[in-house]
């Protein structure tokens, strides 16, 4: 059943959807992993990424199109016969077995008799090697979770398949085994697919993050393209933090585009705008928070000429350590997020200041009015 | 008084365990007894003839192992069927599912009596004939609700993804059955089992209504209650009791020794 595994190849979905009953978990999906590359599904909890990955796995019947590995249409094929493995959530590892039976699993169901060795040299790998013989309930989360790695990846899986394999482990564990998962794919150079609702947890690990939002993908790309270059508001809001202004575009000179937000005159690089450029139509304009840089209004005049400016009040500050973040309200809109880093703290940037906002035009994106402009922005009952 | 108030709790559990050993132990001190004719209700001296011929009373024997019978065969059926309708009242949603959820109670609510009276009117309706079958049936139905319950809290605390990670992992259909699920689901099969065993062992008002003219080890246990007891009843009893006790301990003392030996 895994003679080709070593023949690997791309992960494709063509067309791929799934509904239940009048309920459309993915729409229709045309979406390609190229082979050995760390590739994150990206959204927030319902947006249809773990329907996608158990529709690789063939836990869940597509309702539409096609699942290839390689060349070969695996959409029909039960998942005991496809070459590839997943990593639960919540590790679903066999709580009457073992660990070293846990990892060998695998290995017995297709019949290799003398699993000893790989199972040792998998749990060295994981770092396990001293648990073979405890049961999965004596295990602390971390372990349990790289118990379910090794069961997976022992198998030598063409894609390894992991749904949300973090969200059960605490932050510092979590940032641990981020670096470890991502030694492990450099180590063994299998295609991961990795189902995350953790932007920060996607940025750091995958080569490519597709943001999913009600069942279907915004955007693909390079983590930092995706925070640098948001093409709707959701993969701008949902990666990181945007502020984002409402705008009217002005006229184009030359490369730029000139907008007036609250008064203000911006200009954003034409390439960066999304959205279309006709004069007097409405936009929305982007500008992520660390890009900005705030100066007291008594130094307007030292602001280097040609930089973007906003004036403002600050409303809220909070120290964090290597920055502060602060919550300014300023005509062009209300509650812009800021953060600076804490070189030279200015003394007079405290709640209440009047102050200017400058950044580089070459950082500020623009964005299509029609969507919702705080779509994907993060409500607190979602933070847990 | 003041040693009374930091025992009591103990004086209180040790109480209570003494309530309920007691007649298991004045079953076995009468097994040891030589009564005076025919009735085993007073001590009279130590003898250990019963125990040296168990079977010495006349049909005592056949009804016993006619009873193992019974208690097996409906033991198998009960648990079988039983763990099917548990799996298929977990894991499926399916019309009249609420239903037959309640209506597995039913055997558990009615009262004996009317029950087995019930039966027995459908048995001879449809022209049954009264014996081992009759009471087989009777049994695997009413232990049928006891084994549900037991294997469905079982595999209600179940993870579904076990099943599935077992499907990943290349485990088909069968393979994952025997491997996963039915492992986990044991205890609460083996649960279901014991209770179905015990109950259909020793019941008594259902089997004496269906059983026509055949005799079961409650059933002689009664009949020779109103001649006299043989003090062999004591001693099958008292085998029972201590039959039961080692299975247990035996039981704990593996699931000890794998705990144990998963932790070194």
């Amino acid at each position: 059943m895994t003679d080709d595994k070593n023949d690997g190849g791309d992960v494709r979905l063509t067309g791929i959807s799934k509904t239940y009953g009048s309920f459309t978990a993915v729409h229709p999906l045309e979406l390609t992993v190229p082979q050995g590359s760390f590739f994150a599904l990206l959204g927030a909890s319902g947006c249809g990424k773990t329907t996608t990955l158990r529709m690789i796995a063939g836990l869940e019947e597509p309702t539409t199109g096609t699942v290839f590995l390689g060349d070969k249409d695996v959409t029909d094929l039960p998942p005991y016969k496809r070459p590839v493995n997943t990593v639960f959530q919540s590790y679903a590892l066999f709580p009457h077995l073992d660990v070293s039976e846990n990892v060998a699993f695998g290995l017995r169901r297709r019949g290799i008799k003398s699993v000893k060795k790989q199972v040792d040299d998998m749990l060295e790998l994981v770092q396990l090697g001293d648990f073979a013989k405890r049961k999965p309930h004596q295990l602390s989360g971390g372990q349990q979770q790289r118990v379910a790695v090794a069961r997976a990846l022992i198998n030598h899986p063409q894609v390894l398949l992991l749904d949300e394999p973090l969200g059960a482990l605490d932050l510092k564990l979590r940032r641990q085994m981020q670096l470890e998962l991502k030694r492990i794919q450099t180590e063994v150079g299998i295609t991961f697919i990795h189902v995350t609702h953790d932007q920060e947890e996607a940025m750091t690990m995958a080569d490519t993050v597709a943001v999913m939002n009600g069942g279907r993908v915004e955007q693909l790309g390079a983590p930092a393209d995706l925070y640098e270059n948001p093409r709707t508001t959701f993969v701008a809001n949902f990666l990181g933090t945007s502020n984002l202004i409402e705008a009217e575009v002005v006229e184009k000179s030359g490369e730029d585009l000139v907008v007036t937000a609250g008064g203000a005159k911006l200009k954003l690089p034409g390439g960066r705008c999304s959205a279309p450029d006709t004069s007097g139509g409405k936009i929305l304009v982007g500008v992520r928070p660390e890009k900005i840089s705030l100066a007291h209004k008594d130094d307007e005049g030292s602001i280097a000429a040609g930089r973007n400016r906003v004036p403002g009040r600050i409303v809220d500050s909070s120290f964090i350590g290597v920055s502060t973040q602060y919550v300014i309200d300023s005509p062009a809109g209300q509650g812009l997020s800021v953060y600076e880093q804490n070189i030279e703290r200015d003394t007079r940037l405290v709640p209440g200041a009047e102050v200017v906002l400058h950044w580089n035009p070459a950082h500020t994106f623009g964005l299509d009015a029609a969507q919702a402009i705080d779509a994907g922005v993060e409500k607190v009952e979602d933070a847990a | 008084m003041r040693w009374l108030r930091r025992n009591v709790i103990v004086i209180a559990g040790l109480a209570t365990l003494a309530y309920l050993i007691l007649p298991n132990v004045v079953v076995m001190v009468f097994s040891f007894n030589k009564p005076n004719g025919r009735f085993n209700y007073s001590w009279q001296r130590f003898s250990t003839d019963a125990w040296k011929d168990p079977c010495g009373v006349a049909d005592m024997c056949g009804s016993l192992s006619l009873s193992l019978q019974i208690a097996t065969w409906a033991t198998l059926g009960a648990t079988v069927l039983g763990t099917m309708i548990a799996f298929a009242l977990v894991r499926y949603r399916f019309r009249a599912r609420g239903a037959i959820n309640s209506l597995i109670f039913l055997p558990m609510a009615m009262p004996e009596v009317v029950m087995a009276a019930s039966l027995l009117t459908l048995f001879l309706n449809l022209g049954a004939q009264l014996g081992f079958w009759t009471i087989l049936i009777a049994h695997i139905m009413f232990c049928l609700s006891f084994v549900v319950t037991a294997v469905k809290a079982r595999v209600m605390s179940m993870d579904p993804r076990l099943e599935e990670a077992a499907r990943d992992l290349y485990a088909g259909p069968v393979q994952t059955f025997v491997r996963v699920t039915l492992p986990i689901a044991a205890p609460g099969i083996v649960a279901g089992a014991l209770l179905a065993f015990a109950l259909s062992f020793d019941d008594f008002i259902i089997t004496n209504f269906n059983a026509g003219s055949t005799v079961t080890f409650p059933m002689f246990v009664w009949g020779s209650a109103q001649r006299g007891t043989p003090v062999q009843i004591n001693v099958i009893g008292t085998a029972m009791f201590v039959i039961a006790v080692v299975v247990v301990v035996a039981g704990q003392l593996v699931a000890n020794r794998r705990s144990n030996s998963a932790k070194a």
